[in-house]
């Protein structure tokens, strides 16, 4: 089984939905955005959504668009960011790991040697945010083959005749967009929620994990029990984005921070359990 | 940053892409978020429908017609075609130059012909409300003019370092009634406003059109603007025609992101006597990393919906394209342009910011005709290729658009304060 699916079997038998909060690879510095991977399980995190920046966002809002070039700036590259999932395995062998991020940098590196090198490092799932089924067969077959999951967006726009076509596709948990929107500019509606995710089920055994417009802890726990997952963002690089100081440098307390907050949400998401 | 391929066998014809998935042989696609997809899948439908409606089409040849002031005139160049014959190294040679004259349509370019086919196009999905991106703001201003005409609503996204070079653009967009929205994510040129474009218009799905100004984005943008642009070379066809009792021997346009290019090649691709030069930008040269040459200074990628050849680094980040002209510096090329190119059917060349600069001076002197500075880049090649060929072929030249937005950067660059 692989951890991605072992996670949420576990956390089924607990009665629990998952926490998955997210970081973008060094931001704003590589020790930094290393300690905080590190701190998250500790904080309460059941699965880590990690950012591999890129130059044109085009599916996020402000928050995680000034974390890419933070990342940037601090000399991200794809191989640095397979390399923090391989230090993060050496003491974490069972938090699923999902790397988030556009397809450019990804065929830059090469599509089957980077499924290969993602696999070794530990990666567990792939979401590839410009990457829709039809465009799909660059990657999927080399992540079929290692076992890597594909990670697929269901937006309020998917229709019921689009749906069983992106499910078909996806493998590890489907993601909801909650907002037709990018990251972290609205909240998501909970009566919008409550109707949407039962006409995901209805065509998936998959768990659904609720991302795009979950803030607050009491949107995080909301999350995890309509659906199966949370997965919180913009709010976290908010965070961590305030912690810094005048030159964008992190702060002693920068990562207790957002650890913090990190913990905060996870009471929230065990509290309904 | 080339990478060698071997070339792809030569299909039957060129005029046949794209395929289902809107590819152009393994160029364009729809690589976007699944927010949008259902979105562009809309717009597919919406267009091929509406393709087949004659209804659609003679409303729109109408509006070129009465509004646009269509069919822009052939121009035969003499004093550019005499200035190329005294270059010829040949004594007698110097290919016959003529212009299409797209600047002289409504609005200055040739921007408004695609314009007003997709905004009859939004009507008809029903759209309320209108969105555009724009790089030296020409595309903004057909956009803002067509929805003037027909009283929509209009957004246009440029980037704020464009704000500040094409004033004079933004306050005719302004008096046409659009709102425009400085971007300042990035570089803050066209690419930006590109993504901030398409970042808006996941967030207003329901109401909105997103108006592309260029044969870039995901498919069906790509072919939809150039079948509305290629009635450039359609005229052309009919005209030189009229002029010469033949077809032309070579055309030349500048290439940003292509459409100009696109709507003057289309109708000749499969007439395999007429040569084809596409013309990029090449800022201070492309030995150096100021330009914007996408197809002979990048390589494939993924970017804004589709994979073309683009500007970026070894590790996949896109790179700032950069150009004297505003509508140019664009890290990439519509997808048809990367087929075409691995194919060899057109071939893509450069000019240099001086060049364009030296050719913008001499047509305003020879022909009583000021450039935009995009078209100057094309005319820098023709001024390199006409005296080199016998006096009896003929070149036509897509002048895309007209040079008055640009007289400010020209003066600046020539060092005189206006």
């Amino acid at each position: 089984m692989s951890r991605i699916a072992a996670r949420f079997a576990l956390l089924k038998e607990q009665g629990r939905g998952a926490l998955i909060p997210f970081l973008e690879a060094y931001d704003p510095d590589p020790a930094t955005s290393m300690a905080i991977l590190r701190g998250m399980p500790g904080a309460g995190a059941d699965l880590i959504e990690i950012g591999v920046p890129f130059s044109d966002p085009m599916a996020d809002g402000p928050t995680i668009q000034l974390a890419s070039q933070r990342g940037l700036k601090a000399g991200a590259t794809m191989a640095g960011t397979l390399a923090m999932v391989r230090d993060f395995r050496t003491e974490d062998g069972a938090t699923p790991v999902i790397l988030m991020g556009y397809l450019n940098p990804i065929l830059s590196y090469g599509a089957e040697r980077f499924i290969i090198d993602a696999q070794a490092s530990g990666v567990d799932g792939l979401i590839v945010v410009d990457m829709p089924p039809e465009e799909a067969e660059v990657l999927a077959p080399h992540a079929l083959a290692a076992g890597l999951d594909i990670i697929r967006l269901v937006a309020p726009t998917t229709d019921d005749a689009r749906l069983p076509i992106v499910l078909e596709a996806s493998s590890g948990f489907v993601y909801y967009v909650a907002i037709t929107g990018i990251t972290g500019t609205r909240s998501a509606d909970p009566e919008a929620l409550r109707a949407a995710i039962p006409r995901i089920r209805r065509h998936t055994d998959l768990p659904i994990a609720i991302g795009f417009g979950v803030r607050t802890p009491e949107q995080a726990g909301e999350a995890s029990r309509i659906a199966d997952g949370a997965v919180v963002a913009s709010a976290l690089i908010e965070t961590l984005a305030k912690s810094l100081d005048e030159h964008g440098r992190a702060k002693p307390d920068s990562v207790r921070r957002v650890l913090d907050q990190v913990r905060g949400l996870a009471e929230a998401v065990r509290a309904g359990s | 940053m080339n990478t060698p391929f071997t070339p792809p066998l030569r299909p039957n014809t060129f005029k046949g892409g794209p395929d289902a998935a809107g590819r152009f042989g393994t160029f364009g696609g729809r690589y976007v978020a699944e927010t949008l997809m259902p979105l562009i899948l809309e717009v597919e439908a919406a267009y091929s429908a509406a393709k087949k409606d004659p209804g659609f089409d003679k409303e729109w040849r109408l509006l070129l017609k009465d509004y646009v002031g269509r069919p822009s005139p052939l121009w035969f160049a003499e004093r550019i075609t005499k200035h190329c014959a005294a270059l010829a190294p040949r004594p007698g040679d110097g290919a016959k130059v003529y212009f299409k004259r797209e600047d002289l349509n409504h609005t200055g370019a040739h921007k408004i012909n695609a314009v007003l086919g997709q905004i009859l196009l939004a009507r008809r999905m029903g759209k309320t409300r209108i969105i555009a991106e724009t790089g030296a703001g020409q595309h903004g201003v057909a956009t803002a003019t067509a929805c003037a005409l027909f009283n929509l609503p209009c957004t246009v996204f440029m980037g704020a370092t464009d704000v500040e070079r094409q004033q004079p653009n933004v306050f005719r967009m302004k008096l046409l009634g659009a709102e425009v929205i400085p971007v300042t994510s990035g570089a803050a040129t066209l690419k930006d406003a590109m993504n901030e474009a398409l970042r808006y218009w996941v967030a207003n799905i329901e109401d909105t059109y997103y108006c592309i100004g260029t044969v870039a984005g995901p498919h069906p943008y790509p072919v939809m603007v150039r079948d509305f642009q290629s009635i450039i070379g359609e005229e052309v066809r009919w005209q030189m025609q009229e002029a010469e009792g033949r077809l032309p021997d070579a055309l030349v346009a500048a290439i940003g992101g292509g459409s100009n290019a696109m709507g003057l090649f289309f109708p000749f691709l499969d007439d395999p006597s007429v040569e084809m030069h596409g013309v990029e930008a090449g800022g201070h040269g492309i030995d150096t990393p100021e330009h914007a040459a996408s197809l002979t200074g990048g390589r494939p990628g993924v970017l804004h919906g589709n994979r073309t050849y683009l500007l970026q680094d070894e590790h996949g980040q896109i790179q700032e394209g950069h150009s004297i002209s505003a509508g140019l510096d664009y890290p990439g090329v519509g997808p048809e342009h990367s087929w075409l190119h691995e194919l060899g059917r057109v071939s893509y060349v450069n000019a240099t910011d001086k060049e364009a600069l030296d050719a913008f001076q001499l047509c305003s002197k020879l022909e009583g005709i000021i450039p935009a500075l995009e078209p100057a880049h094309a005319l820098a090649h023709v001024l390199r290729l006409a005296p080199t060929l016998p006096a009896d072929k003929l070149i036509v030249l897509n002048m895309s658009g007209r040079g008055d937005k640009d007289i400010f950067t020209v003066a600046g660059h020539l060092g005189v304060t206006i």
